[in-house]
């Protein structure tokens, strides 16, 4: 299996502060489901906005092989209250593939529509997003970024302020997509217990990787106590 | 009242702004960017003094110092982190202070800088239509054919640059085309006004319509009847036009804010 993502050595500070992440080493290989979780400032938000190339490393370097990211900004950063329906938002997720000039061929309105359909909103496609759940927006965001035909989806904090019900819903959606498309998926959260059953890998992120490995090694006390398992 | 020539011309450019404006506001109030229309038009003042200064058609050199002004805003805002409002300060005083110094240089103080800040529904001739109609057009041209990537900064600014759309482009794009708005509505309605026909109908519309589409529709016809109410009002009640328009689009927002409470939003 070949290597999706490669860190080495990355540190990163904002401005002259002292550095929020240090000395991190992270391979991901193409079609693993990992989950990044860690205290909040402990700086999992940083670490995939370095992986995404939103923020470059002080030092280190940061390696994709991958074409095409698709990224889940958090809840705050989205665009939820614009005057917009579902549909419009997944087309947004479609720009990249698309020409910039002119109207969207039959193609790719094809593809807008399959997005919808695999997270389960098409009832819902014209509704205004602001009408819609917490758990249903965030459907709408995944499909979105499904739009561009990701090969790398990196969702950063997917899952806030969203029940319990619907955290596990998206995380069951989450590994649907890797086992059907082989998608490489990070997925960041301090409540991380939703996709615990699903990851063979969590990353433990406080301001260094403390933690990286299967969730059954995970010290008892990092176990995220809202979902329990049978 | 269309007798007049002057009514018709200023109808003629009514028609272009009322449309441009509030298709030009929508890419900004998305953003909450929506002061940005003001600090541009703080520096189309400082453009309109250059032309005194330089005997240069004004809106000319409003065009040119309000694209510059409107460049230096998006530049400051894009590398420092929430330095926006900063940033639009620093053009608005600049601008404002800049046009006073160079009328004052051009010796022109005395002339009606009124109508330039408020608009004047006399002003506008057969020339400044020609160049309102043929800029007014190519902006909303370009609105359309860049539509879908302007659409998906607006939706989600890092997710359109994670996925490799040229966002800076784009955004420096929107506030070029709120420059020549503004340079072009300044006949009209005046570039301390135009702000707001580039905001109220956006907002008003963004309280009933379900989507993008739907909210640009509602926005450029309330724009539109704004100018025709406003001018109408201007002409028989001798008012400067840029405040009945703007006075208009305020009234559509109370009536959008009003019909939104009786009707939920948007289920199909």
């Amino acid at each position: 299996m070949s290597l999706a993502l490669r860190l080495r050595g990355v540190t990163f500070g904002y401005g002259h502060a002292a550095p929020v992440l240090r000395n991190v080493d992270l391979d991901v290989q193409q079609g693993e489901f990992v989950a990044i979780a860690g205290p909040n400032g402990g700086g999992k938000t940083t670490l995939v906005r370095l992986i995404v190339g939103l923020e470059h490393p002080t030092s280190g370097r940061v390696e994709l092989d991958v074409d095409n990211v698709g990224y889940l900004p958090q809840r705050a950063q989205a665009g939820i209250d614009a005057p917009l329906t579902v549909r419009e938002l997944v087309t947004a997720g479609r720009a990249s593939r698309t020409r910039l000039i002119g109207p969207l061929g039959a193609a790719d309105r094809e593809a807008v529509r399959a997005a919808v359909d695999r997270v389960g909103l098409a009832p819902q496609a014209d509704r205004r997003l602001s009408t819609l759940s917490g758990g249903q927006q965030q459907r709408a965001f995944i499909a979105k970024a499904l739009a561009g035909e990701p090969e790398l989806l990196v969702l950063d904090e997917p899952t806030t302020g969203v029940d319990v019900e619907a955290q596990e819903a998206i995380a069951e959606l989450l590994q649907q997509l890797r086992s059907e498309l082989a998608m490489t998926i990070l997925y960041v959260s301090h409540e991380f217990g939703a996709v615990e059953e699903f990851v063979k890998r969590i990353v433990l992120v406080r301001g260094e990787i403390v933690f990286d490995g299967p969730p059954s090694a995970l010290p008892g006390v990092w176990h995220d106590p809202s979902h329990t398992h049978a | 009242m269309l007798d007049l020539e002057f009514m018709r011309l200023a109808f003629g450019a009514g028609i272009v702004v009322g449309l441009l404006a509030p298709a030009v506001g929508f890419f900004l109030v998305q953003r909450r960017l929506s002061l940005v229309g003001d600090g541009v038009g703080h520096v189309a003042f400082a453009g309109v003094a250059l032309g005194y200064l330089l005997n240069l058609p004004l809106v000319l050199t409003a065009l040119v110092v309000s694209v510059i002004g409107g460049l230096s805003i998006e530049w400051i805002r894009a590398r420092r982190r929430n330095a926006g409002d900063q940033a639009l300060a620093l053009i608005f005083y600049t601008g404002i202070a800049g046009g006073v110094v160079l009328v004052s240089a051009a010796g022109a103080l005395n002339v009606n800088l009124f109508q330039f800040l408020f608009g004047s529904i006399l002003t506008v001739t057969r020339s400044d239509l020609a160049v309102i109609a043929a800029l007014g057009a190519g902006a909303l041209v370009v609105i359309t054919m860049l539509y879908r990537p302007l659409v998906a900064v607006v939706v989600d600014e890092e997710g359109a640059r994670v996925a490799g759309l040229p966002v800076g482009a784009l955004n420096s794009l929107t506030v070029v085309l709120a420059a020549v708005t503004i340079a072009l509505s300044m006949r009209v309605v005046g570039i301390l006004l135009i702000a707001a026909l580039m905001v109220l109908p956006v907002t008003a519309a963004s309280r009933v319509a379900r989507s993008v589409s739907s909210t640009l529709a509602i926005a450029m016809t309330i724009g539109l009847l704004s100018v025709f109410i406003g001018l109408t009002v201007s002409y028989y009640a001798d008012l400067a036009p840029g405040g009945a328009i703007v006075l208009t689009a305020a009234g559509a927002f109370a009536v959008a804010a009003v019909a939104a409470r009786f009707r939920p939003l948007a289920r199909p």
